[in-house]
């Protein structure tokens, strides 16, 4: 197997919390600037998988990992590798929208320059910039000084996308962006990822297959059954959903279990 | 009574004019006595709070006059009549040894608290035991170290330096084991959130953690003065008593609130404990002062909620 030298890609991936063994041997690769969808039931290691491609994992107490995770081509785990880098660079976007509550709205989408100590020259062209692409700028535009707790959920999840737009990132890894907004807030989401992908690497994890469909180019099918959850199946969208190889995909995708 | 059938659905007519209801729940004995048992408590536990205060405002005010504040005790006795002499010096003694103890023990206990909770580094559970033991020093066991450590051992006169680290040493423990419960409760989503923007331990700790939860921390501070600003026994030890207005941090005995309440109960006559209630009205309402002024500062820029 070449190994891929653009995008992200992921070679015989693990995960560890503690003794349990939460993700087996996951490899695959997301091509630049498409959307992959990331499906399978609950506990089936996605969002574990999602945190492992920008070093979140290692934030929880007694969690490990086995594999590479090649970036440009290059192992992000690598020893001489610094993961604040990585985390600039590759972005993610949470399932519960959080944006900073002690600051305004203006101040939560240029955090991360702050945060990661990066320098800018005109903060108040990007903060418009973010926020256009967030579809969020046409709500808030007129009152970027308003707490940001004042926000409605959807228009919190987008200035969260926002914020992670701040930073140029190459990847954008979104753990069910939409799963706490209403219809309207989640189309609008789904518009803001169709528009990013032209330039991005997106990374979706979600439940709702209809979303799978409708955003991603690819879909990989995760599943544990009883141990490790492993990569079942991965492809192009319409071959998931209408002949996919394994059998399980076509029950999860058809909505006989999970 | 039907008001709705399914195969023929209508909105129902509405009763007007509508009178207010009011939410009734049925009786229950268990209920009633429980309720009755929770004022009985807060009787209980309020009867001897007013008593206090009552008794420190009916006594202590005897002391006061119009000068009472603003003079020392440089040229009176504890005796002499109350209308001369004050409490003046005491005031601005405490004030000075309070202020100076949290600005050495407020900053040290955050740092202690974020040690403890954000970096959980290597020492955090010993630290954190501690921390704990300290709280249980005696207040006259923080005196007589500070006595031994720099009255004897490096100044060589009592003096307020002595009298803050004494301080210090008391209101560590309260601010450290505050700071740490009200870190403990920042959401995980929150510091997710600044890692995943590439921050640094530091920089989410400093950025985004410790102004989250910045009224928190000015009540950790405000427990850690009242807890302090009564302390008598390591005073005595440290900064003494002076009878005149003094700033000076080295040279000489510092006054302070409860050693001048002390030093009055001490001369027994009537005019005496007269001032030594006074001095303690003052100290309360020197302590309700401050708690309200830092609450104030510490929520005006609070634009969370």
């Amino acid at each position: 197997m070449s190994q891929p030298t653009t995008g992200l890609a992921t070679r015989g991936l693990h995960a560890w919390f503690d003794k349990h063994h939460a993700l087996a041997d996951v490899s695959i690769h997301f091509p630049e600037n498409t959307v992959t969808g990331l499906i399978g039931p609950s506990g089936c290691g996605k969002s574990t998988f999602l945190r492992l491609l920008n070093r979140m994992h290692e934030f929880i107490p007694k969690s490990a990992m086995a594999g590479e995770v090649l970036f440009n081509g290059e192992d992000i785990y690598g020893a001489d590798v610094d993961p604040t880098e990585i985390r600039k660079r590759i972005g993610m976007v949470f399932q519960k929208p959080n944006p900073f509550p002690s600051m305004t709205i203006g101040e939560n989408v240029v955090a991360g320059l702050k945060l990661a100590k990066v320098k800018t020259s005109n903060k108040d062209d990007l903060i418009e910039e973010c926020l256009t692409r967030a579809g969020l700028w046409k709500e808030v535009g007129s009152r970027l000084k308003a707490p940001a707790s004042s926000l409605s959920g959807g228009q919190q999840q987008r200035l969260c996308i926002a914020r992670a737009l701040a930073l140029k990132p190459e990847v954008l890894l979104m753990d069910e962006p939409c799963s706490a907004l209403d219809p309207g807030s989640t189309l609008r989401v789904e518009e803001t990822i169709e528009q990013l992908s032209e330039n991005m690497t997106i990374v979706i994890v979600t439940h709702n297959m209809q979303q799978a469909a409708r955003v991603s180019d690819y879909c990989a099918f995760f599943l544990s059954g009883g141990g490790p959850g492993r990569l079942i199946e991965a492809d192009e969208t319409s071959k998931i959903f209408s002949s996919p190889q394994d059998s399980r995909t076509a029950d999860y995708v058809q909505g006989r279990f999970g | 009574m039907d008001y709705f059938h399914f195969d023929d659905a209508q909105a129902v007519e509405p009763q007007r004019p509508w009178t207010r209801r009011r939410f009734s729940k049925p009786k229950r004995w268990s209920e009633a006595a429980i309720t009755c048992a929770m004022w009985v408590g807060f009787a209980v536990v309020m009867l001897p709070w007013i008593s206090i205060i009552a008794t420190v405002v009916v006594r202590g005010s005897k002391a006061f006059y119009i000068d009472y504040l603003t003079t020392d005790m440089l040229v009176n006795s504890s005796d002499d009549p109350l209308n001369a002499g004050g409490v003046g010096h005491a005031i601005v003694g405490s004030l000075i040894m309070v202020t100076l103890a949290a600005l050495i023990a407020v900053p040290l206990g955050i740092i202690t608290a974020v040690y403890i909770v954000e970096i959980k580094g290597r020492f955090a559970k010993a630290v954190r035991f501690f921390t704990q033991a300290m709280s249980g020093v005696p207040s006259i066991v923080a005196g007589l170290f500070i006595y031994s450590m720099v009255v004897i051992g490096i100044t060589h006169k009592y003096n307020a330096i002595a009298g803050s680290m004494a301080l210090s040493i008391l209101m560590l423990p309260t601010v450290t084991r505050t700071a740490e419960e009200v870190l403990k409760v920042v959401p995980r989503e929150l510091r997710d959130a600044s890692y995943a923007l590439g921050a640094s331990q530091f920089r989410t700790t400093v950025s985004v953690v410790l102004p989250n939860v910045r009224s928190g921390l000015v009540t950790a501070a405000v427990l850690g003065v009242a807890r302090v600003a009564g302390e008598t026994a390591p005073l005595l030890l440290t900064s003494q008593y002076f009878v005149k207005f003094s700033t000076d941090l080295f040279k000489n005995p510092m006054a302070s609130l409860p050693t001048y309440i002390f030093g009055n109960l001490g001369v027994g006559s009537d005019n005496a404990v007269s001032r030594a209630w006074g001095g303690s009205l003052v100290l309360i309402v020197l302590i309700v002062l401050l708690s309200t002024l830092a609450r104030l500062i510490g929520g005006r820029t609070r634009r969370s909620r």
